[in-house]
């Protein structure tokens, strides 16, 4: 498999023949493409197993049309260490969607270490998509680092949806100053013996910051899926919400951990989180439109994770 | 021999009877009200009908075209036409009005989906894409759901208080997807208390503490359920909720 399918795996191939969309495209540790537009510099440097990865945003730039990056293995077996520095600069706005694809792993190790820092009213959007082999024998450790100035925005969204995850670590760590906005979700499927972990902890420090943590997990055979969202508010008037709902079946095992903590009394901080099989009513309302109870469940499963 | 046929059929839960040797006939292509007062097992005997878990264990019979469907499972007596629209229909995070519809539609299109919609008086352009969760008002799920069982044209439906969370603007496009359910060819139940919904059907059957008390046109029932059934403070025993535990 060359790098070519797999960006047609991810729907890529057509948003990276246009030269006004920015691009990078990662194979293990080789730079396979890249296109920037004027405002964005990305510098990389290849590294034993993987690739150092500049980014930055110029002061007032807001990046018109959605950034692509895929990070993919076309091997088997390999280890993938993508290290990251984005630099989203004062007033400058930029959306990415990444994907990271491993359509042939047996034995795949994929590491991302980003530091992110989007700039007083910044704009900065993260969508990240993996798509996995159904071996199951990759390991995917996500850790990122965010520093919000005042008036920033930060938006992110992980999802595993399609394949096997193998196992997931994730752990993310926000800090938004005044005025900032946080949004991290989360959204996996985990089946076999899957392992997912994700930890999620927004400190909300500036007054009037505000933070939603939102993880969405389903997991069924014999996987096993452990949330821990922590959200911190320490600044008058900030508002965070923690919401974590997990959907077993089969002998699946999920467990959720919201820790919320205020330490002003003008902050607010709520959480709600939900584990268990699906809600019989959904699953009979769509039986009673003749669809099998797999086929019910896997819609609601689509739906939660949508 | 109608559509679908009870026979003696009784329900027991917790050692409480709730549906006490009901003998009903539903006429094909025909609509029917289920009336009574609140805990006379009208909603029981639509759960029981389409098999729903905990409303299995029953005794009698339920024949639907010549067949029993006492072994059925919800799926298997589906696809065989039989369906139901709940009181307050069930909410999906994330899952869109186009999918849930599509998921019961006999033409697997968008345009399929676009016309039901518009059926029961949404736009499809606003409300294709949406959730069926909570940012949906209950009359608006009530409409999704009606569109998804006009989508789907099933031989049987019934239709849980099917006003229910309906403003008055509103009702007028629930009775027009009732007719145009009739004009499918379907055979319809209305579990109703309500004389405005009592009045769409043909026949009605009336039902008090799990038992057939009456039976014929609405000209007959409707006299009755109004003067006796309405204003009557007795208590249906036994005291069972519905299936939402209302």
């Amino acid at each position: 498999m060359e790098i070519d399918d797999l960006l047609k795996l991810a729907d890529e191939d057509e948003a990276l023949k246009d030269k006004e969309t920015a691009h990078l495209t990662i194979n293990l540790n080789k730079v396979v493409s890249k296109n920037i537009v004027p405002g964005l510099h990305i510098d990389t440097e290849e590294i034993e197993n993987g690739v150092n990865v500049k980014v930055i945003v110029d002061e007032g730039v807001v990046i018109e049309k959605k950034v692509h990056m895929c990070f993919g293995v076309t091997h088997e077996k390999a280890l993938q260490e993508i290290i990251m520095n984005i630099d989203v600069r004062k007033n400058a706005g930029i959306e990415v969607l990444s994907h990271c694809i491993f359509p042939k792993a047996t034995d795949v190790k994929h590491i991302m270490d980003a530091k992110i820092k989007v700039g007083e009213g910044a704009s900065y959007t993260y969508e990240e998509k993996h798509i996995h082999s159904m071996e199951g024998g990759i390991e995917v450790y996500p850790k990122t680092i965010v520093e919000l100035d005042k008036k920033a925005r930060f938006k992110t969204t992980f999802e595993l949806i399609k394949g096997r995850v193998g196992k997931l670590d994730i752990d993310y760590e926000i800090t938004g100053k005044e005025g900032s906005v946080m949004e991290m979700t989360s959204k996996v499927s985990g089946r076999g013996d899957d392992v997912i972990k994700i930890r999620e902890a927004g400190n909300l420090i500036g007054e009037k910051a505000r933070g939603v943590l939102t993880s969405r997990v389903a997991v069924r055979d014999n996987a096993k899926a452990e949330v821990y969202n922590v959200m911190v508010a320490t600044a008058p008037y900030a508002r965070g919400h923690v919401d974590c709902k997990e959907i077993i079946q089969d002998n699946g095992v999920a467990r959720a951990i919201p820790i919320v903590e205020v330490k002003h009394p003008k902050a607010h901080v709520t959480h709600e989180a939900a584990i268990g099989s699906v809600d019989t009513k959904q699953l009979e309302t769509l039986m009673a439109r003749g669809l099998d109870e797999e086929e019910a469940v896997d819609l609601i499963v689509e739906g939660l994770l949508s | 021999m109608g559509i679908l046929e009870l026979k003696n059929l009784s329900l027991t839960i917790n050692g409480r009877r709730i549906l006490n040797n009901l003998d009903m006939n539903f006429h094909e292509g025909h609509v029917h009200a289920v009336v009574g007062p609140n805990g006379a097992g009208k909603s029981t005997l639509a759960y029981t009908i389409m098999g729903l878990e905990g409303y299995r264990n029953i005794e009698g019979d339920i024949i639907f075209e010549g067949k029993s469907v006492k072994g059925m499972g919800i799926a298997e007596r589906a696809k065989r036409g039989i369906t139901l629209g709940w009181q307050e229909p069930a909410r999906y995070e994330g899952l869109t009005v186009k999918k849930f519809i599509m998921a019961s539609s006999r033409e697997k299109s968008t345009d399929a989906v676009a016309g039901a919609l518009k059926k029961v008086g949404l736009n499809p352009d606003e409300y294709m894409n949406r959730a069926v969760d909570k940012t949906l008002s209950g009359g608006e799920r009530k409409k999704v759901e009606l569109a998804s069982i006009l989508a789907m044209k099933p031989k049987f439906v019934m239709l849980d208080e099917p006003d229910s969370g309906i403003d008055i603007a509103s009702l007028e496009k629930i009775f027009d997807g009732i007719r145009l359910l009739k004009s499918y060819g379907s055979t319809i139940i209305l579990i109703t208390h309500s004389l405005a919904v009592m009045k769409q059907a043909e026949h009605a059957f009336l039902m008090c503490g799990g038992k057939l008390i009456e039976k014929g046109s609405i000209d007959k029932i409707e006299p009755y359920f109004e003067k006796e059934c309405l204003p009557c403070e007795h208590k249906n025993l036994p005291d069972m909720g519905d299936k939402d535990g209302n």
